[in-house]
């Protein structure tokens, strides 16, 4: 076999939850509200997607779990940020510790058991094709579901109308106010749906990256998703190819280290995270391109009275 | 029927409140938590927050972990004021060790009464030099300095893991991924006899009292409160924000470079591969519930420590884990932000309209309402 396809295909396995994640976000930071509770979400998405799992012998059960426990978390973000209004980086950040002790306390019995890794789907035909069934029919169900979100969120964003209220509210939630547009209710309807797409990103790494559950095992990958965000200058396309060069970045450490390249371990492995502070400067270098991109009202509080 | 209303200006009282509404709130849901796991909650409160204090050794141990905690809080809080989310204290924490570590290990054991003040000095500065990155990113390429801090905690607990797996690592030590232990000249003393307390504490608390002086009584201090209050009024003023944030960075990279040359000359006494059980993320709490004050943070620190120790107490008495310390860290910075609301808001009691109004006047008062 091409040694290039195994190569590709863990790459995209390393890439899928880092899309679920930065696409949810996306949507989230489209609607004004910045919410750095990522990497919180993701582990309380990985252990109760892993425990549901257990318990009901289905994936899908799993992700399901994952998805609730994720809007869970993000209902209390969205009650203190929308409602009480509370500083978004701090609630953010709040959040984050939260879901690592939580997950930690909730998962303490959880850690070294097994699971059964959600399997790739068969379809038949196309899976036997050489090497392109391997790329590209080869995978499990999330994988092609992620490209499935990719699209509905880029059609939400870019041709429904509801997603032009939601660019609006980001833009000028005042304006948006004044014209009837429900900001709140809406800010709340994207908060919820970056705690699901959170939550689904965590149990794809504690269901089938590495299939159990390990205390802190995001490893922060939520806040490369929230990078992959400004990296993708708030663009549902960027944000996935960019997603895809991470889970390149990320793979190609592993790959190295298995060639047996003479450079310690530890320096590999800090690849990801030198790699997202180079790419955040060379998009930020310039100030206009986060001036023209970011939705403007990104972070600020809004109360209807003011 | 309550409702909210904006105060006039900003409640001082409530400010003071609002971190012990906060904790009251944690201990309620602490109450709750533990009867539902099955525990006797009275039990497990004194485990927590009692025992541990209960002895000399206790009380040293507390101030042990308030000391880390004080020193990155009062970093983090400068830099907070100032509109700087500097979230990344553990990493500089790390590099301090890691800097001030060395120099201990070129000491080996020899006696020169160099080496301390050299390791201190060499902590501080591994910590600023780490900081200094995404201030330098931040002022020169306009780069979120919350994202850098905190890909630079990883990068250096990568750096810390390489050095104890590989150049640092003790000969004789059985493969541990550790270094072989410090001089005595390279161990800071002990403070209290029968407990483990350094020194690491009195430069901790003088810290404070500097910092206080400088956010109360400098121009600096000034000019960094009010970018934080008023950005618009501050760059009117011609108060640079770069310089703001240089200082913010590097002072907090500072302390918190003492913070981790202090636990690793401290009660570590060798470089070993974890060295802070996330002191440096804990921080921030503290700063939040120092309401970002240097004397507020000492409070802070002490109630941080004391959640960490509980938790250790409960973990062996109970058989509760440990991570129910994280668990109790970030309910009580949510409760705090909830809390926080009644600073700038107040309850306000609202007077039912009287039924005798006609029908649209009765309208028109909900409306208004």
């Amino acid at each position: 076999m091409n040694p290039l396809v195994p190569m590709i295909a863990s790459t995209v396995v390393a890439a899928t939850p880092l899309i679920y994640a930065a696409l949810g976000e996306t949507v989230v930071e489209r609607s004004g509200v910045l919410n750095l509770g990522i990497e919180g979400m993701m582990l309380i998405g990985a252990v109760s997607g892993f425990a549901a799992t257990r318990a009901s012998g289905s994936d899908t059960v799993g992700f399901l779990a994952a998805a609730s426990a994720g809007m869970a978390l993000s209902l209390v973000f969205g009650f203190l940020t929308l409602n009480l209004q509370t500083n978004q980086v701090a609630t953010g950040l709040a959040l984050t510790l939260f879901g690592i002790g939580l997950s930690a306390f909730v998962g303490h019995d959880l850690a070294g058991l097994p699971v059964d890794r959600l399997e790739p789907i068969h379809i038949p035909l196309l899976t036997a094709i050489p090497v392109v069934g391997d790329l590209l029919f080869h995978y499990d169900i999330m994988v092609y579901l992620s490209v499935v979100l990719y699209l509905a969120v880029l059609w939400f964003l870019s041709k429904s109308r509801m997603g032009l209220t939601l660019r609006a509210i980001g833009e000028s939630p005042h304006v948006a106010h004044a014209i009837g547009k429900p900001v709140l209710t809406t800010r709340y309807l994207a908060v919820l749906f970056g705690g699901a797409m959170a939550g689904i990103a965590g149990a794809y790494l504690s269901l089938v990256q590495t299939p159990m559950w390990v205390e802190g095992m995001s490893a922060g990958k939520g806040w490369i998703a929230l990078a992959l965000v400004v990296f993708g200058t708030w663009k549902p396309t960027r944000v996935v190819i960019g997603a895809y060069l991470f889970g390149g970045v990320t793979q190609f450490q592993l790959f190295a280290q298995g060639f047996g390249l003479p450079v310690p371990t530890e320096f590999l492995s800090m690849l990801p995270y030198a790699a997202t502070i180079i790419v955040l400067v060379i998009i930020c270098r310039d100030p206009k391109t986060i001036l023209l991109n970011q939705p403007a009202s990104l972070g600020h509080s809004f109360h209807s009275a003011a | 029927m309550f409702r909210l209303e904006r105060r006039a200006t900003p409640s001082s009282t409530m400010s003071i409140v609002s971190p012990l509404l906060a904790a009251s709130a944690m201990l309620i849901t602490g109450f709750l938590l533990f009867s539902f796991l099955g525990k006797d909650p009275i039990e497990a409160f004194y485990l927590f927050f009692i025992k541990p204090l209960s002895s000399t050794y206790g009380i040293g141990e507390l101030l042990l972990k308030t000391t880390p905690l004080l020193l990155c809080g009062l970093g983090l809080a400068l830099g907070f004021r100032a509109n700087v989310w500097n979230i990344g204290a553990e990493g500089q924490l790390t590099m301090g060790a890691i800097a001030g570590g060395g120099v201990a290990l070129w000491f080996g054991e020899s006696d020169s009464s160099l080496a301390m003040p050299l390791m201190l000095l060499a902590g501080i500065l591994g910590g600023m030099a780490w900081a200094a990155i995404p201030a330098f990113l931040r002022t020169r390429f306009n780069t979120n300095e919350i994202l850098v801090t905190l890909m630079l905690v990883y990068i250096s607990q990568l750096v810390l893991s390489w050095l104890v797996h590989g150049p640092w690592r003790d000969p004789q030590g059985q493969n541990y991924p550790q270094s072989q232990g410090f001089g005595d000249a390279e161990t800071m003393d002990v403070l209290i006899s029968g407990t483990r307390v350094t020194w690491g504490i009195v430069y901790a608390l003088g810290l404070a009292i500097i910092a206080w002086v400088f956010s109360q009584k400098t121009f600096a201090g000034f000019r960094m409160q009010v970018a934080g209050l008023a950005p618009a009024a501050a760059a009117y003023a011609g108060f640079s924000e770069k310089r703001n944030i240089w200082i913010a960075l590097l002072l907090c990279g500072g302390a918190a470079g003492l913070a981790g040359i202090c636990e690793v000359a401290g009660p570590i006494g060798r470089m070993q591969q974890e060295i802070s059980p996330g002191y440096g993320f804990a921080a921030i709490i503290v700063a939040w519930i120092g309401r970002l004050h240097p004397i507020g943070v000492i409070f802070g620190a002490l109630l941080m420590s004391l959640l960490y120790l509980g938790g250790e107490s409960a973990q062996m008495g109970m058989g509760l884990p440990s991570a129910i310390t994280g668990l109790f860290q970030g309910l009580l910075l949510f409760y705090l932000l909830a809390a926080d609301l009644f600073i700038t808001f107040r309850l306000k009691r609202v007077v039912a309209a009287p039924e005798n109004k006609t029908p649209q006047m009765a309208t028109k008062l909900e409306k208004a309402a």
